[in-house]
């Protein structure tokens, strides 16, 4: 029997981290409440709080004290990342508040990627243990447990940080504008506000929110490079739940899912990584604009410049025809290596396509896509391994066992749209990963599994590499087909104008979800054809970074095209595999890459040949 | 035949009483107009004869069959079409391709995997839009219409239907004088032609008194004249609501002015026939 006083006390730690939450998804909703943009690099904001913190106090502790150095060095941390923020305002954010809400979350995790790639090149790959808090180094006695006394300023941090804003937001004019704004962007910018100056003001608020939780959190845990994407995830599902611009929402958002945490790990401690996303799934499900937020309206989510579909002319079929000659004939002049690589490649154009459809046709943006894929690589492996499955069966299993998946979550993901949809989408893709991540038994958690190979027909390469481009090439055909047919014509119709298929008799939800289900079905193939290539499965396939490499790739090719993520898909996983091993900075340049392409070229390349195509044919 | 009876139609917002047992019907081939005020309670009443609202009491009928309540797509599916007050078409589609949407729809042939959705039902979409003055701009984007021309594809997309009734919210809202006399002389030579009926909401009253066969005043909830538009136009309490008890003298000499004006429009439209 556990003692009554242990519950108290781990109420207690639930309070303070709370409060950490809170700090980080306070001003993420902030930020969103003005800009509209999910700020992704809000984790990198919180990591750098962290570094910025433990090189301060080591310079500063020793000029001017230890209390002193400590209790300036946190809240010159959280300015200097207040600034970091601004500059990404100026040199990012300010040129894409515009744009399509996809961009617009890209252009953020580009942050996070350089970001990434920065922080071990500054500061080592090594985790950094920072000075205690002076004069909050021992412990209090609570009920007979000992409790540490810093815990108790995390606690009051929180309720302190929400008096402030309180009292910013309904005392200050500035404040009255946030709120304002947050409520009406463009009633404000109609009575003559500089947007500008306050959309970088707001930028620089939530950024310092943001550093402040990391330097507070540095004498608790030491500053580490994973810091920004462990953190991340959760702030977005506070922000979620509690709906979001909403500062209030956020903070009651943070105390149920600390204390669910805090709680939880005492019940049930192998779903506590599944259990925030469970709680956000669910309140979204009752209340789509989460605790305290306020329904959007029903708008569509099409792409600037989007176009009429064209059927392919001859010359594109010419091209296309001349491509799959070569598709066929390349296995005569590669070597093993190469050929795997192209193999990779179609895998990879079949995930990038079967996101392109809801994507690009459906208006739905996946922010957790890799799901699809990672389900069906992993129901590939699981029935090869648990099922004792051959590799035909399995192959049929993948699919399946993404289209099942797909289905259950896509239930739920076409009732949100726009960010809320990328929001779900994203939190079902974490608890399909914390499912492979903490159930060891079934999925060999953090190693996954080995050992999936082709049966021996196809154990040679080169039959590998053609049985991949008659599965893959086949998925791809029928998905364009698709578009072209009148369930793709409806997916765009439900992207264009959601007020005026419910006024002509679509059932929208019904085809979106429809929709959703099979790009997960096709991405599962790609999955299961995947893990047969590789021999091996592990968590990264369903992973964040999984999901915006499919993306990048449809970016990169064109999101209104069809070629484009087919293009995209070859250029991103050939320049992967070449420049990979090159550079310690690959994250870096996949980065710069996206920050490049959602400023200059938003069309993507394929988008760019149409257009220079277009310009010489009219000439 | 009436084609749409709505009775005793109620629907409150907490303790505001937006519509209060408000009955009226439309015949077939008729075009009837709710008039009144702001805040009157005409969109209300629109929304629950369309579906998007669920009225607390009272019945709508449609060709006898009750609607009460239903979604929508039922109500679109059992033969009742709807503009907007803000054009919704499809912007990244053809002209023609939004209304091929609507025949898909009403075929039930959204689900289609294969066949090439630009070559189904083309003949009809271009016989709709050649109705409605479109046909030669069949293969333009509708996202880079001009606004009068969006109307059209609108009002393209409905009829596709062949619907019994028409829902019209401000079906003139913001377009310039000139187009608004165009559209509706269209709208009412299609419905005089084909039978459809035509519930609308308006504000211009140039173009009500100039199309509409019967009209239904409304204020703050209320039922306050319905009767044909000479009927409504003497009508002593309609014009104490449009201009105060005091200024009845005013608002007679409004009103025949208003009656003069209506002469324009009725040109246009024996034009359009």
């Amino acid at each position: 029997m556990i003692d009554p006083a242990f519950y108290v006390i781990q109420f207690l730690n639930g309070l303070a981290s709370a409060s950490n939450l809170f700090l980080i998804a306070c001003g993420l909703t902030i930020i969103f409440g003005v800009t509209r943009i999910v700020n992704f690099a809000h984790g990198s904001f919180y990591m750098l709080g962290a570094y910025f913190a433990f090189t301060l106090t080591a310079t500063i502790m020793p000029a001017l004290g230890d209390a002193l150095g400590f209790w300036l060095a946190i809240p010159v941390a959280a300015v200097g990342v207040g600034l970091f923020a601004v500059l990404m305002e100026l040199l990012l954010l300010r040129r894409i508040y515009r744009s399509h809400e996809l961009f617009q979350l890209l252009a953020t995790f580009g942050v996070v990627l350089i970001v990434q790639d920065l922080v071990p090149a500054i500061w080592g790959p090594e985790e950094l243990f920072g000075p205690r808090a002076p004069g909050f180094t021992s412990f209090v006695v609570i009920l007979g447990f000992r409790f540490p006394e810093y815990q108790l300023v995390l606690i009051a941090a929180g309720p302190l940080v929400l008096g402030g804003l309180w009292l910013l937001f309904n005392r200050t004019r500035w404040g009255t504008l946030v709120r304002a704004a947050t409520q009406d962007r463009e009633m404000v910018g109609a009575l003559g506000v500089n947007q500008s100056v306050l959309f970088t003001g707001v930028l620089f608020l939530g950024g310092a929110l943001a550093g402040l939780a990391g330097a507070l959190q540095m004498p608790v845990e030491p500053a580490n490079p994973f810091m920004d994407i462990n953190i991340i995830a959760e702030a977005f599902v506070v922000t979620v739940i509690g709906g979001m611009g909403n500062v209030l929402g956020a903070f009651l958002a943070a105390l149920i899912i600390a204390q669910l945490q805090a709680f939880g790990i005492l019940v049930f401690p192998e779903i506590t990584l599944v259990l925030p996303f469970l709680v956000m799934a669910l309140v979204l499900v009752v209340r789509p604009w989460g605790l305290l937020g306020t329904p959007e309206p029903m708008t569509g989510h099409g792409f600037a410049g989007d176009r009429p579909l064209k059927p392919l002319g001859r010359r594109a079929q010419l091209g296309l025809a001349a491509l799959v000659a070569v598709l066929l004939l390349l296995p005569l002049g590669l070597g093993d290596y190469t050929e795997k690589l192209v193999l990779e490649v179609f895998v990879f154009a079949l995930f990038a396509f079967s996101l392109n459809f809801i994507m690009g046709a459906g208006g739905m943006v996946s922010f957790g896509h890799a799901a699809y894929f990672g389900l069906g690589a992993y129901g590939a492996a699981l029935a090869v391994k648990h099922l004792d499955f051959a590799m035909e069966p399995a192959l049929l299993a993948a699919p399946l066992a993404a289209g099942a998946g797909a289905l259950l979550f896509g239930w739920f993901v076409v009732r949100l749209s726009g960010v809320y949809l990328a929001m779900l989408t994203l939190a079902f893709a974490q608890i399909a990963w914390s499912t492979a991540f903490q159930w060891v038994e079934l999925t060999g958690g953090d190693n996954g599994m080995i050992g999936i190979w082709p049966s021996a027909w196809a154990s040679d390469v080169t039959v590998y590499y053609y049985l991949s481009l008659i599965l893959c090439g086949a998925a791809i055909a029928f998905l364009w087909r698709a578009s072209y047919a009148p369930f793709g014509y409806t997916l765009r119709a439900g992207r264009d104008s959601p007020l005026r298929c419910d006024a002509i008799g679509i059932n929208l939800k019904r085809h979106q979800w429809l929709g959703f289900a099979l790009a997960g079905t096709c991405a599962g193939l790609a999955g299961g054809v995947f893990v047969f290539s590789k021999g091996n499965v592990d968590p990264g396939a369903l992973s964040i970074p999984t999901s915006v490499d499919a993306l990048v790739m449809v970016l990169l090719g064109g999101i209104q095209t069809l070629t484009g993520p087919l293009l995209g898909a070859a250029a991103f996983h050939l320049l992967e595999a070449y420049i990979l091993p090159l550079t310690d900075y690959w994250r870096a340049i996949v980065g710069l890459i996206i920050v490049v392409l959602v400023i200059a070229f938003p069309q993507g390349l394929a988008g760019f040949l149409r257009e220079r195509l277009a310009g010489e044919e009219s000439r | 035949m009436t084609v749409l009876d709505v009775s005793g139609l109620r629907k409150a917002f907490g303790g505001l009483t937006a519509v209060d047992e408000v009955s009226f019907g439309v015949e077939a081939g008729q075009l009837f107009a709710i008039i009144g005020p702001n805040g009157a309670g005409k969109t209300t009443c629109f929304n629950m004869v369309g579906g998007q609202l669920r009225p607390d009491r009272g019945s709508v009928r449609l060709a006898g069959r009750d609607i009460t309540g239903e979604a929508p797509r039922r109500i679109w599916r059992l033969g009742v079409g709807r503009t907007f007050q803000v054009a919704a078409t499809f912007g990244s589609m053809t002209v023609a391709e939004n209304v091929q949407m609507a025949f898909l729809s009403h075929h039930g042939r959204l689900r289609a995997l294969l066949p090439s959705a630009r070559r189904l039902y083309r003949e009809q979409a271009l016989a709709v839009l050649e109705r409605v003055g479109m046909a030669g701009q069949a293969e333009r984007q509708c996202g880079l219409l001009a606004y009068g021309d969006i109307k059209r594809v609108e009002l393209a997309i409905a009829l596709a239907h062949q619907p019994k009734l028409l829902l019209m919210d401000e079906p003139t809202a913001g377009m310039a004088p000139r187009e608004r006399i165009e559209l509706m002389a269209l709208t009412a030579g299609i419905v005089r032609e084909s039978g459809i009926s035509v519930l609308f909401t308006e504000h211009d009253m140039d173009v009500v008194f100039a199309h509409a066969d019967r009209l239904l005043v409304l204020d703050r909830g209320r039922q306050v004249a319905t009767g044909t538009p000479a009927e409504v136009r003497d009508d002593a309490e309609v014009q104490r609501i449009y201009l105060g008890g005091a200024g009845a003298e005013a608002a007679a000499r409004q009103i025949e002015a208003r009656a003069g004006e209506q002469l324009p429009g009725e040109r246009a439209e024996g034009e359009a026939r």
